[in-house]
């Protein structure tokens, strides 16, 4: 799942800050599930600007609202009315959702009030942490399940490094190494002898760094 | 021979090698490494100019590899996977050998949370196993890692890569060296040694993995400066593994030497470390496979001299 954080009240005011009347518009998937965007979140949110903005003697105009996706247009129309009341929407949503709010209604500015942080897992309840880094070509197939290039710090195909120590990574005792993560795995599956094997290094254009990707599958298109 | 580089020729003739090291400057002055050039001229067969270590910025490997040859010693520049990607590392190293520079040291790179600028981009486009292979297909097979051939000559590297014994899991160290060799590994330079008895144990395992006579293993050695520096190094510094025995010594060095005679404390500290570092050389040489020691004094060449001296390394052979 997408994983994100609110930014901090001190840096969402000051997104604000030009305006009085403001939307805020949550998501109900992903941002939902970790306890970022949704309708909860908003309200609290809400509450937290009227009183911030009312002590300082400004008081914001702060309306509520929350779709189920906010990545879709069909979702979004929901809120479509409530544009008219304010000056500005603040996303509770991934970056995504703040983009699609951007695009769909170009007459009003959508600022994203999250800071979208990565693709995790929920490991357990109130911790998340980063799994896969998208890089389109994937290789869990070799590496026992256990991604080397989101839980490697140093994306190795051929590790772990010299500073692996303890099972830990050189950057921080609370980070696994992943490739020590990968030996263990590797070695309960009695398929250590693929850990000989010198990995050729990774073709990026797979990756972000190929360029913006996009997907086109014709065979789904309404419109040719 | 694959390039004849002096520790080439060094370690093909049988000699027991030393390389050296040089941390170049944080700044753009060229006096700090002709000191340093000089106080490790003729004590070493080849000095290892070190790449950004710890991810802090320093004059460029490659430069001060330059500098060194026009003060007539033989560079061992380092490269890491941290701040290039492909395109960078060939034509950096394009450069390095059309001024004659012969020795390269692969490595994967401290990660830069460790450096001044941990707010930079990541890199690690390649590991070091893609790193070593790229630079052996450069040599032997005249391409570029794209596999498109190379017109005219080739870089050419004697090739180098580093070897933790300390680091985890343990047993897969050997077999990663060995990954290294297929790579294209042809001397290895390990990470400081101070616990000879599994120093010893990584090296009998890389034997029966019939690596000792594939490549040559130069075991790292640094003399401490301080009671302080072997505790850091004891605790803090990942992959280093200090025997409590070491740090005792060193602390026991200043026993009756009053706090305030700092010359005094420092010189004791130093003396005992040179002589820690004297032994342990000593005792790894008897360790089959090991070929050569290489020297990491950091920011205290001045010991370098005094340590080739007493272990019967100097003066070093002309090949």
């Amino acid at each position: 799942m997408i994983v994100a954080e609110q930014k901090s009240l001190e840096e969402i005011k000051k997104l604000l800050a030009p305006y009085e009347k403001v939307l805020i518009v949550g998501c109900g998937t992903c941002v939902t599930v970790c306890f970022a965007g949704g309708e909860k979140e908003v309200s609290i949110l809400a509450s937290a600007l009227r009183m911030a903005t009312g002590l300082e003697g400004k008081p914001k105009q702060i309306l509520e609202a929350t779709v189920q996706r906010q990545c879709e247009y069909e979702y979004n129309e929901a809120v479509a009315d409530k544009l008219k009341e304010v000056d500005v929407v603040l996303s509770l949503a991934c970056g995504i959702g703040v983009q699609t709010m951007n695009e769909q209604f170009k007459q009003i500015a959508t600022l994203p009030g999250l800071n979208t942080t990565f693709l995790g897992q929920p490991t357990e309840q109130g911790v998340w942490a980063e799994r896969c880094q998208a890089c389109g070509d994937c290789v869990l197939a070799t590496t026992g399940g256990i991604c080397p290039i989101a839980r490697c710090s140093k994306s190795l195909l051929n590790g772990p490094c010299g500073g692996s120590q303890n099972g830990k990574c050189e950057i921080n005792p609370e980070v696994t190494c992943a490739w020590n993560e990968i030996y263990d795995r590797m070695k309960a599956l009695g398929r250590l002898q693929e850990m000989l094997e010198v990995t050729p290094s990774k073709d990026w254009r797979t990756s972000r760094d190929g360029g913006p990707r996009k997907i086109i599958r014709e065979d789904l298109r309404l419109t040719k | 021979m694959k390039v004849g580089s002096n520790l080439e020729k060094v370690l093909t003739a049988g000699y027991f090698a030393a390389t050296g090291e040089l941390g170049p400057p944080k700044n753009a002055d060229p006096e700090v490494v002709r000191r340093k050039a000089d106080l490790l001229k003729g004590n070493v067969d080849a000095v290892n100019i070190t790449d950004n270590q710890t991810a802090v910025v320093r004059m460029s490997s490659i430069s001060v590899g330059i500098m060194l040859m026009n003060l007539g010693l033989e560079p061992t520049i380092q490269m890491t996977c941290r701040d290039r990607n492909r395109i960078a590392i060939q034509s950096d190293l394009l450069g390095a050998a059309a001024f004659g520079i012969k020795n390269l040291l692969c490595l994967s790179g401290d990660h830069q949370v460790f450096g001044n600028h941990p707010m930079s981009k990541n890199v690690f486009d390649l590991d070091s196993m893609g790193l070593l292979r790229m630079i052996k297909d450069l040599r032997d097979e005249k391409k570029f890692q794209c596999g498109e051939e190379i017109k005219g000559p080739a870089p050419a590297f004697f090739i180098g890569a580093a070897a933790n014994p300390f680091a985890d899991p343990f047993e897969f160290r050997p077999y990663r060296l060995a990954k290294k060799v297929a790579a294209g590994a042809e001397f290895i330079q390990t990470q400081i040694v101070f616990n000879v008895p599994k120093f010893r144990e990584f090296m009998e395992r890389c034997g029966d993995l019939g690596l000792l006579d594939k490549v040559h293993i130069l075991a790292g050695v640094s003399p401490i400066r301080t009671a302080g520096a072997a505790k850091y190094m004891a605790a803090q510094v990942p992959g280093m593994d200090v025997p409590e025995e070491y740090v005792r010594r060193m602390e026991d060095a200043v026993k009756g030497i009053p706090k305030e005679d700092k010359a005094g404390r420092k010189a004791a500290w130093e003396a005992e470390g040179v002589n820690i570092c004297v032994e342990v050389i000593q005792r790894v040489r008897e360790i089959p496979g090991v070929k050569g020691v290489h020297i990491m004094a950091i920011e205290w060449e001045e010991s370098v001299h005094e340590i080739v001296k007493r272990t019967g390394l100097y003066p070093r052979p002309q090949v």
